[in-house]
């Protein structure tokens, strides 16, 4: 006499950001495509993948709001909680678990702490910045909410590639600094484009009573870039790495402070 | 009875030297300071079996015109305040290896 089965089909799609392929799977066919439809053009061409992570949707109405991000390093797996989600991930069998309410804000923050984790181990980060391409290079706008990120993003030239208005993704090849485009939006509610370019210059955003820009060096600079680099992990280790990155950044990339008011002539300045 | 007062550098921390200042990060709380150039020597010279007092004349006094007493009261106070956070450790016996603990020895 033949068992019984039950067969539980399973969807799936693989998000590529920074050229790191993550597999996303679960058994809800219509929040997969929540997910493709939130991160289209970084969802991967290729079905490789670096890492794969197991999404279970908890009952709506489970979550709790007010709960702030944790994360923590525990036998050899990174464990991230937050009121809306709980997930864990084993870098060393590539493989992790997602339990969260049906909210793709809730995998974009797990998403920026996996990527936070695996950039500090290659000397990079994600920043609070908004950023965008021309003329080749890259450009960083940096700062707390409200200090521009979003304003600087609608002030684009039509020749400039915006990257993101909220998260700039940063990370160090071959001798240099790049920034690379995220889905990982703010206020704009777009996600920027795919594209990648060495760094140009990095600047730390002050509203002001006319344009302005000045260099900042150092010990400030460094202050500057770790006051808005994500920043989850209390990690010692992290700590290090995070800090680390910091420096060689400021070491090779010019830190300015940007003064503007807010209208599109200050991006005459940014060439 | 021993009155010298010996500081080492925490191992949980990180640190930077960006020209004339020094950057560093306790790896505990993420909590991040600068010294200045004077501070700076204190730090480099807290290898845990110089007493304090020996490092502010070789390296402060001899460079510096200040009075031994003021500088010593200075790097005192900068001892403490580091200490207390855990990224400097003070000892009134020679520190032979940097510790590891975060706690500060008063």
């Amino acid at each position: 006499m033949p068992g019984l089965t039950a067969n539980m089909q399973v969807s799936d799609v693989v998000v590529e950001i920074g050229g790191l392929p993550i597999r996303l799977r679960c058994d809800d066919p219509a929040f997969v495509s929540q997910i493709q439809e939130r991160y289209a053009g970084y969802v991967a061409s290729s079905n490789e993948a670096n890492f794969v992570f197991d999404i279970e949707l908890a009952p709506a109405g489970t979550a709790s709001g007010d709960e702030d991000v944790r994360v923590t390093w525990d036998s050899g797996r990174w464990l991230m909680r937050r009121g809306d989600f709980r997930a864990e991930w084993n870098p060393s069998t590539a493989r992790g678990r997602i339990e969260q309410t049906v909210n793709p804000y809730s995998l974009d923050c797990v998403l920026r702490i996996v990527h936070t984790l695996l950039l500090a181990r290659k000397g990079g980060f994600l920043l609070h910045a908004s950023s965008a391409i021309r003329n080749g290079r890259a450009f960083l706008f940096s700062g707390v909410s409200g200090a521009g990120k979003t304003t600087m993003a609608r002030l684009a030239p039509a020749d400039a590639a915006m990257l993101t208005d909220e998260i700039s993704y940063v990370i160090p090849r071959e001798g240099a600094y790049f920034a690379v485009g995220t889905p990982f939006y703010g206020e704009l509610a777009r996600a920027g484009e795919n594209l990648r370019a060495p760094i140009e210059a990095l600047y730390l955003l002050a509203k002001g009573p006319e344009n302005k820009i000045e260099p900042i060096a150092g010990a400030e600079a460094v202050r500057g870039l770790l006051g808005n680099i994500l920043f989850f992990a209390r990690d010692p280790d992290f700590v290090r790495m995070v800090f680390d990155a910091a420096c060689d950044f400021v070491g090779r990339v010019p830190v300015r402070q940007l003064t503007f008011v807010p209208d599109s002539s200050v991006w005459e300045l940014i060439v | 009875m021993n009155d010298k007062r010996y500081i080492a550098r925490s191992t949980a921390i990180a640190a930077r030297v960006l020209g004339d200042e020094t950057m560093i990060m306790s790896a505990a709380n993420s909590t991040l300071f600068t010294l200045d150039e004077v501070a700076t020597l204190i730090w480099e010279s807290a290898d845990g079996v110089t007493p304090i007092e020996e490092i502010v004349a070789h390296k402060i006094c001899s460079q510096y015109e200040i009075a031994p007493d003021v500088a010593l009261k200075d790097a005192e106070a900068f001892v403490d305040e580091l200490s207390q956070h855990g990224v400097l450790l003070a000892s009134d016996q020679p520190i032979a290896e940097p510790l590891k603990s975060l706690k500060a020895v008063r």
